[in-house]
């Protein structure tokens, strides 16, 4: 008589996925190990709130119309909105980057689960992509996404697309300022994640390289009388940038051009890092 | 009928940390089946292994895994080989089934199939009770059991382990060994194993691979390498041991002191008549003014060939 199951070692015969898929097994375990736990999820909720007090007052902004002028013109919605909103979202931005990303590669060192990953048949830039991947879906997720829906909202409830044909840039502008924001903080926050085992030490050198970044600006600025270096600040720099993508006078007096490059500047090293730092094995010379 | 063909090949290669030359030129070639690959601390074991992996690149030589040039197809070199390092490591958070299941989808796996093989093979390395508890919380044994798990989950072709009994209960290492020898002796998956012990070597393996500094110090068959070319007998003695050892040396014979007080005398050559080997080191020690008080023929062990290897290096 056979036993009901074998439990004994058997070969697999089933079918096997070509290489090059790693990727999405890691960014779908990282999305749903952030999706269960409570914390983020309060944070995520949190996130959207910005949105739905918007989204009221577009509501109240196209119901009201005429009938209530003083009102109206209050809540007047206007592409500076869209700038605005991204503004506010950035706050949650930095948290979002925080808490997810700081132990995305740190707490992998501290497991030494580098040397399993790579060990399987998948590249180093697939395990970066993958973790790079869960950063991005969510802090996407709090700036493309709810941007465009209020977009999408403005149309349904103004019942007419004369504001999005009359500001048909407001697309573009809204998606490559999400991607600018959500790149910047991604690869910065992978990369300080790759140099250490402790994700809480990485969420303080993040937090430094962005609240010091713009402590130096503010003493340099005052030092020489003028927004010219301001470019020293990584918030500024974004600022600046998205600034000029929505159509507005830039707030600073430095050229936009070098706030754009020092920006890829940071993507560039970050990505250097990474190479160097996402390996099988740490050579210790 | 069993597959001959080599499993690795290496053929001079010479990889480089910084200054530090930690393989030398080597050549040496596993068969399939079970090989060990042995050798002192800092020996190059290790870093065989990783460069075997693609971890780290050589800068001169050629690496062959399965007949596979590994700098060529790392990646489909992976897809047939598992790894169980030598240090701790687990993806963080996870109890043993999601961490198993995990690196089989990892290694290319649907998921329901990489799932299934995980339960499967955590019964199979004996961690069926424990599957759902978390990783972390895992003692030394369980965690060189889960290794294996994981180097096993996607059916790999090889299996590199890299001391894989380390700070095992003696229980424990002998089921480890069980495991190991069942995989590479009914199982029909190639294996390396690289220790420092050389009980676990020689109860595993038929094959062996000795290294010393970075280069290859002797490899062939188990029993090929302890071979009929000589005879091992044990011998304790009163009196002075250096001008002993000095005269054994001198007609020819190899010693090696144990941590006991019991010497190994190896005597090298083609038997004689019987009681010669006896005679002769009587003899030498009635010339050195020493005193034999313990004479007896040893079967040679792993040890002996790993000795003269080393000395030989």
């Amino acid at each position: 008589m056979s036993p009901i199951h074998d439990q004994s070692y058997r070969r697999y015969q089933g079918d096997r996925r070509p290489v090059g898929h790693a990727w999405r097994v890691i960014a779908g375990d990282g999305i749903r190990q952030m999706l269960a736990k409570r914390v983020f999820l309060g944070l995520f909720i949190f996130a959207w709130i910005p949105f739905i007090v918007r989204a009221v007052q577009m509501y109240f902004a196209t119901s009201l119309g005429g009938s209530v002028p003083q009102a109206s013109a209050f809540l007047s919605i206007s592409p500076n909105t869209f700038r605005d909103f991204l503004d506010q979202q950035s706050v949650f931005v930095f948290f979002m980057t925080i808490y997810i990303g700081a132990g995305l590669i740190a707490n992998d060192r501290r497991a030494n689960a580098l040397q399993i990953y790579l060990s399987k048949p998948m590249l180093r830039m697939e395990y970066i992509g993958g973790k790079l991947l869960v950063l991005v879906s969510f802090l996407l997720s709090v700036t493309l996404v709810p941007a465009l829906l209020l977009l999408v909202l403005q149309a349904a409830f103004a019942g007419n697309l004369t504001f999005l044909r009359a500001n048909l840039f407001l697309i573009p502008a809204v998606v490559l300022s999400s991607f600018i924001i959500v790149t910047v903080a991604s690869f910065t926050m992978l990369a300080l994640s790759s140099l250490s085992k402790s994700s809480r030490f990485v969420a303080v050198m993040y937090t430094g390289a962005i609240f010091f970044t713009s402590a130096l600006y503010g003493a340099l600025s005052l030092i020489f009388g003028s927004t010219r270096v301001a470019w020293v600040s990584i918030g500024a720099n974004m600022e600046q940038v998205i600034d000029v993508i929505f159509r507005k006078t830039p707030r600073y007096e430095v050229p936009t051009v070098i706030c754009a490059m020092v920006l890829l500047a940071l993507v560039v090293v970050s990505i250097s890092v990474l190479e160097r730092r996402v390996r099988g094995v740490e050579v210790v010379s | 009928m069993a597959d001959i063909s080599p499993a690795v090949v290496l053929d001079r290669v010479t990889v480089v940390y910084g200054t530090n030359r930690a393989l030398r030129d080597v050549s040496a070639v596993f068969p399939s089946g079970a090989v060990g690959l042995l050798g002192p601390n800092g020996a190059g074991k290790s870093t065989m292994l990783k460069s075997l992996l693609g971890f780290i690149p050589p800068v001169s030589g050629r690496l062959e895994v399965l007949g596979l040039n590994v700098a060529d197809k790392p990646l489909e070199v992976r897809a047939r080989i598992g790894y169980m390092p030598e240090t701790d490591g687990h993806i963080p958070g996870m109890n043993a089934v999601t961490f198993v299941a995990y690196c089989g989808q990892l290694a290319g796996l649907p998921k329901a199939d990489a799932m299934q093989r995980a339960h499967e093979v955590l019964f199979y390395v004996g961690l069926g009770e424990a599957r759902y508890r978390n990783v972390e919380t895992y003692s030394t044994g369980m965690k060189q059991r889960i290794k294996l798990a994981q180097a096993l989950v996607h059916d790999p072709d090889l299996v590199f382990l890299d001391e894989p009994t380390n700070g095992m209960d003696p229980k424990g290492r002998e089921e480890m060994l069980e495991l190991i020898r069942d995989i590479a002796h009914n199982k029909g998956i190639s294996l390396i194993l690289s220790s420092h012990l050389l009980p676990d070597v020689e109860y595993v393996c038929d094959h062996v691979v000795v290294l010393d500094k970075g280069a290859v110090a002797t490899q062939g068959t188990i029993d090929d390498l302890k071979g009929p070319s000589g005879r091992v007998y044990e011998v304790r003695v009163k009196g002075e041991l250096a001008p002993f050892i000095a005269a054994l040396e001198g007609a020819g014979m190899e010693c090696q002191e144990t941590d006991e007080d019991v010497m190994r005398v190896f005597v090298p050559g083609p038997l004689g008549a019987a009681g010669e080997d006896q005679r002769r080191i009587c003899t030498i020690a009635g010339q050195s003014h020493t005193q034999v008080r313990h004479l007896k023929a040893s079967l040679p062990t792993l040890e002996d060939v790993f000795a003269r290897a080393i000395g030989e290096a």
